[in-house]
């Protein structure tokens, strides 16, 4: 099959993903009462005095098939409700605290990736040798921390015992006050960007301070998973023919382990990207938590602990078509890489 | 029966196995054990709940009356993690014993029947599965959903954890266990064994799934180290057991004010973090060690080398 086919077959099946996705969330939607369903789209506690009104207007005591028309419109207009925690749409609460989130996704994937290959690979290239039980130990013990315990065992030595060395939250009060002053320009709302843009050190400095610990956490779990996976690919893969036939050749082992062992090897790991795409976003939800970084994992947590329920179903439903995309776009690189995949496809 | 000699020859002479099995081996004894361990005190009914010495919102350092402390709101810390092992036998075994009741049948059914069926079931575990599983669990906690069979196995404090631990792990179960079954399901004895007019339940039942699942069913029960550290999870984010209930992850999150001590003395609540953290650590790491040991022995790929 050719790869445009492939394209556009992989697109559509991705319809009733997304479809479903919409049912799932209003589903868990519906297990409220319509009373508890209307703070959806109240902007003001007054507003309760009327509820029945917004019961009415948004249709919420109709039949179920007539509500998620209702509902399913509204959010094709953009609005997936009110968020009262921290009283804004939430679509526009999303668009605040994104660049907060970025700040530690800007580091902590490439670390994941390029880290977990690296490592991996190393650990396969030296099978039995220290180097590969140290990192196979670690793996495994990486794999079993609970996320929310590192953190704050990290906070406790970083921030305890050496006192205030990396301190949790976003900025220092008085860096904030200068942030948000007319002195500094905020172009990307991402920190240690604005900071070198505005040519400002100390901003950066304070930034990168407060990033250390949480994109530690977050990367410690993930960087794990990549690590171990990536050397048995490894392993299945330096076992192969084509290898002892490099070999046997007279090719220099650094070129028979990176180029051919290690691009093949590489293939069941970007397969996976999306899980680990997915465990990012888990791990920000924790992370946020812990260090009191307000992005938005920390609003996710503060909308679910105070039953805010638009804000935590909005969040589930954009991580969910996220989540799909990430995969479809896997998926195409996948068939892109692997010709296999395509002809296995045109087979069925 | 040589392949099973083999399996347990490996895993002997594997040293990572033997540490794993002996550290789930000492948290069934401490689950067992329980009440000899921590016995609660007279008069209290109700064992799950932990025990309070006061309220006062400052820990206490371990003593002889507390031998691991107390946190905020003076839990005591012993109680709470000894429990709190039970805690997690109950959610992790609920959690795996109902999504492998429900991916055998789905799986089976999908699998087994091909076509139509088949395609409706693996799209319905796509949409369950397009979500972060922590996210789509946060979801259906603070959700208004009651299973009455969670509540009568778990009790009305843990059974909206379990719920919502069940609802995102069915799929991925379902998905392992239908790529089993086609892989038998056209092999020669199954088709003789339709050939001599096997009703479908019996050829699923006695024919396909003994020569399919049991590598399924070994990862899976192996799972349930990771099934408690999401479980904890929620619970840390305060989305899981009430307060005061045996459960580590809630413990974690008592300490979350604690973390630095008062100036010159930092390190002051140390174990209002570290103690709960580390049962939680060992229970999964336990898991885990076993986990690994056993996909090296199962995975053919790295063969009897």
């Amino acid at each position: 099959m050719e790869l445009r086919v492939y394209i556009v077959r992989r697109v559509l099946l991705l319809i009733p993903v997304l479809f479903g996705v919409t049912l799932l969330i209003f589903g868990l939607l519906q297990t409220f009462s319509p009373v508890e369903r209307a703070a959806l789209y109240v902007r003001d506690v007054r507003q309760f005095g009327d509820i029945d009104a917004v019961i009415e207007r948004y249709g919420l005591d109709e039949p179920v098939w007539v509500q998620y028309v209702t509902w399913m419109n509204e959010i094709f207009h953009g609005n997936f409700g009110w968020s009262r925690v921290v009283a804004s749409p939430v679509t526009e609460a999303f668009i605040n605290f994104l660049p907060a989130t970025l700040e530690l996704a800007i580091f902590a994937t490439p670390l994941v990736v390029f880290g977990g290959i690296f490592l991996g690979s190393k650990a396969a290239a030296h099978k039995d040798k220290a180097i590969d039980h140290a990192t196979r130990l670690g793996a495994i013990i990486g794999w079993s921390l609970p996320t929310f315990w590192l953190g704050l065992v990290l906070l406790m030595i970083f921030y305890g015992f050496f006192t205030g060395l990396l301190p949790p939250g976003r900025l220092s009060t008085n860096v904030s006050v200068l942030v948000h002053s007319n002195e500094f320009t905020r172009y990307t709302n991402i920190n240690y960007i604005d900071a070198i843009l505005n040519g400002n050190m100390r901003v950066f400095l304070d930034s990168i301070r407060h990033i250390i610990l949480p994109v530690l956490t977050l990367t410690v779990v993930q960087l794990a998973f990549v690590m171990r996976l990536m050397r048995s690919s490894m392993l299945e893969s330096l076992g192969k023919g084509y290898i002892l036939t490099a070999r046997a050749k007279g090719l220099d082992e650094n070129t028979v382990v990176n180029k051919h062992a290690r691009r093949n090897a590489l293939i069941p790991v970007l397969t996976v990207s999306g899980y680990v795409f997915a465990g990012l976003v888990n791990g920000v939800v924790i992370t946020e938590t812990i260090f009191n970084y307000k992005g938005i994992g920390w609003w996710a947590w503060q909308s679910a602990i105070n039953l805010d329920i638009p804000s935590v179903l909005a969040f589930a439903m954009f991580n969910g078509i996220l989540f799909v995309l990430t995969n479809l776009v896997v998926d195409l690189l996948y068939a892109r890489i692997d010709p296999r995949v395509r002809l296995g496809a045109s087979a069925q | 029966m040589r392949g099973l000699r083999y399996f347990f020859y490996q895993l002997r002479r594997n040293p990572l196995s033997i540490i794993g099995i002996t550290i789930i081996l000492l948290f069934i004894f401490i689950a067992i054990l329980a009440p000899v361990i921590a016995p609660p005190p007279e008069g209290h009914t109700r064992t799950y709940q932990i025990p309070r010495s006061g309220y006062s919102p400052t820990p206490t350092p371990p003593s002889e009356e507390h031998p691991f402390g107390t946190t905020e709101g003076q839990y005591d810390i012993l109680y709470g993690v000894i429990w709190g092992t039970r805690s997690a036998f109950k959610v992790g075994l609920t959690v795996i014993g109902t999504v492998l009741v429900i991916g055998i049948t789905l799986g089976s059914i999908a699998g087994y029947f091909g076509g139509l069926v088949d395609e409706v079931i693996m799209r319905i575990t796509d949409i369950f599965m397009a979500f972060p599983m922590l996210i789509l669990a946060m979801a259906i906690a603070i959700s208004n959903i009651k299973f009455p069979l969670f509540t009568f196995l778990v009790g009305p404090e843990l059974d909206n954890v379990v719920l919502a631990l069940a609802i995102v792990s069915w799929p991925a179960y379902t998905r392992l266990i239908r790529g089993d079954i086609l892989a038998v399901r056209e092999e020669d004895y199954i088709e003789a064994t339709r050939g001599i007019g096997s009703s479908h339940l019996r050829i699923i039942t006695r024919h396909i799934l003994p020569n399919s699942i049991y590598p399924t069913l070994v990862m899976a029960s192996l799972d349930i180290g990771a099934v408690v550290l999401t479980a904890a999870a929620l619970s840390f984010l305060g989305l899981g057991a009430p307060e005061g209930y045996a459960d580590w992850g809630q413990l974690i999150s008592f300490s979350r004010n604690w973390i630095v001590g008062p100036p010159g003395n930092t390190m002051a609540y140390w174990y209002t973090v570290t103690i709960p953290g580390l049962f939680i650590l060992f229970f999964v790491l336990g898991w885990n060690l076993l986990g690994d040991a056993f996909r090296d022995i199962l995975d053919p790929r790295l063969g009897k080398r």
